[in-house]
């Protein structure tokens, strides 16, 4: 009913003294921080706090980079995946990612959905015809696609991009959706949509979103983070955050007084 | 009114329902409180009165419901337009109908102290009085649940009626007791109780004012139809000043 449904559920990914450096810039201080399962953690502070950081620590982006690296414990079902022997391709299948831009395979839409499933799984063509047709659904996008599912997916709007970047994502059926200011280049009723899809979604999956707007975090987060200067100020239930904030500079962040 | 398209997010279109729900089954609860306060003060029931009274904190407790669910409606949805004001016409709409449930409440509490009385006169204007403020209270929930501006205009006009019957019960109140002393105790009661249904109607239409505020976006004109001139009824002074807080 209401959005931010009680806390109490089992905790999906447990975050427990992280930090994280680049090169010697120590970006994130000692974040502790659970995910409840099947719930939304909406992530917000301004720029630079470490909110990015963290998702980008929470499925191994950084072990792109040289120079990169974080301390601490990040814990998937009990299990640390910071640790050396992680397979990270399992890993990010099961922790999938969608960032602020779309960012569509040159490829045509069905080809995009099946791109990360082939990586991972050996489906027949019956079985990967359902893969697409169930994420799209999901996505909320099948009925708009289902007749060009062969055309090129550049030729979908902005909106329909992300959707089908989130359909991607969750192609592999991953535990976790990371998802990193997934509207910011969406027009409104777009990211309506998105975040429609986003209420949708966490019936099935844990949900991490990024975001620079504190309205959408209000709007579709159930838990809350406010980051500052890499660290964790304050984590609560979204009403709880947006009505009675227990720290000062979440008070001041939220309300627009930020010095 | 019909309601007109529904939300991209539903879980916000499932919210502004349950708002309305919350409303209603206060509504519902206040419509039961008013009733047997009524039977409770024309049968000088002390089973109603007392029904009456324990009603209270229920009605209490959907207040603070209604008032935190819109607090947190405003803080996480961000309103706007038709949806902003239906979320804050919920705000005073509710406190208007605790207030009406205080006044039944407080009309059962008078009704047990009157039925200590043994009166030597029948008020037949009370009766009255008290079905059309219930008639036009059932009709004001009913505005609440549809956002039906036209049942709230109806409400807003019809009450004109109890405050007529007000003033009449008034006069009829101070010749008895100017007829005998030994009546001013019950018959001060009775005018508190009148008052007390009076304002019950007030509210009702403070509330039909509201509702037709939500529905459409423009206000009800400021001077409502008013016939309360009780204010007035012994001695009519010189200045004749429209000033509720005066009124007996």
């Amino acid at each position: 009913m209401a959005p931010a449904a009680a806390l109490d559920g089992h905790t999906k990914l447990s975050i427990r003294n992280l930090d994280f450096f680049y090169g010697t810039n120590k970006a994130l201080k000692g974040i502790a921080l659970d995910l409840p399962d099947r719930r939304v953690t909406g992530m917000i502070g301004p720029s630079g706090c470490g909110k990015s950081t963290l998702l980008r620590v929470l499925n191994r982006m950084y072990d792109l980079y040289p120079g990169q690296r974080a301390t601490g414990e990040v814990l998937l079902d009990g299990q640390d995946i910071l640790a050396g022997s992680v397979d990270l391709n399992a890993l990010r299948s099961r922790i999938g990612m969608v960032f602020q831009k779309p960012t569509p395979f040159p490829m045509s839409i069905y080809e995009n959905i099946t791109f990360g499933v082939k990586l991972h799984e050996r489906l027949s063509r019956a079985e990967m015809d359902a893969r697409v047709e169930w994420s799209l659904t999901r996505a909320a996008l099948w009925t708009e696609v289902k007749d060009r599912l062969q055309t090129p997916a550049a030729g979908l709007s902005g909106g329909q991009q992300q959707r089908l970047c989130i359909a991607r994502t969750i192609a592999t059926r991953p535990e976790i959706i990371l998802l990193d200011e997934p509207t910011s280049a969406l027009d409104p009723i777009s990211t309506l949509k998105i975040e429609e899809l986003i209420d949708e979604l966490k019936q099935d999956f844990t949900i991490a979103i990024v975001t620079h707007n504190m309205q959408q975090a209000a709007r579709c987060a159930d838990q809350v983070a406010f980051f500052y200067l890499g660290e964790l100020v304050e984590v609560g239930q979204a009403a709880q955050i947006f009505t009675n904030p227990k720290q000062r500079r979440t008070q001041d962040y939220v309300t627009g007084r930020f010095g | 009114m019909a309601e007109i398209t529904q939300h991209i997010v539903k879980s916000y279109e499932q919210e502004l329902q349950r708002l309305r729900d919350l409303l209603v089954e206060m509504g519902g609860l206040v419509e039961s409180q008013v009733a047997t306060a009524t039977i409770a003060v024309v049968e000088l029931d002390i089973d109603a009165a007392t029904r009456t009274v324990e009603q209270d904190p229920a009605v209490d407790a959907l207040e603070r419901e209604v008032e935190s669910f819109v607090i947190r409606l405003l803080a996480l949805r961000q309103p706007v337009a038709g949806d902003l004001r239906q979320i804050v016409a919920a705000l005073k709409m509710t406190s208007d109908l605790e207030r009406i449930g205080d006044y039944a409440a407080n009309v059962a509490k008078r009704s047990i102290v009157l039925s200590q009385f043994s009166l030597p006169f029948k008020l037949g204007g009370l009766a009255h009085m008290a079905r059309l403020v219930q008639e036009s209270l059932k009709l004001t929930v009913d505005a609440i649940g549809d956002s039906d501006a036209d049942k709230a205009i109806q409400v807003w006009r019809s009450d004109q009626a109890v405050d007529d019957i007000y003033t009449a019960i008034f006069r009829e109140l101070v010749t008895y007791m100017m007829e005998d002393p030994r009546n001013i105790t019950p018959c001060t009661h009775l005018l508190f109780i009148a008052k007390n249904l009076e304002r019950i109607g007030d509210h009702a239409t403070n509330i039909a004012e509201t509702v037709h505020y939500a529905a459409t976006g423009d206000s009800l004109p400021e001077m409502r139809p008013k016939g309360d001139s009780a204010n007035y009824a012994v001695i009519r002074p010189r200045d004749e000043r429209h000033d509720d807080a005066t009124a007996v």
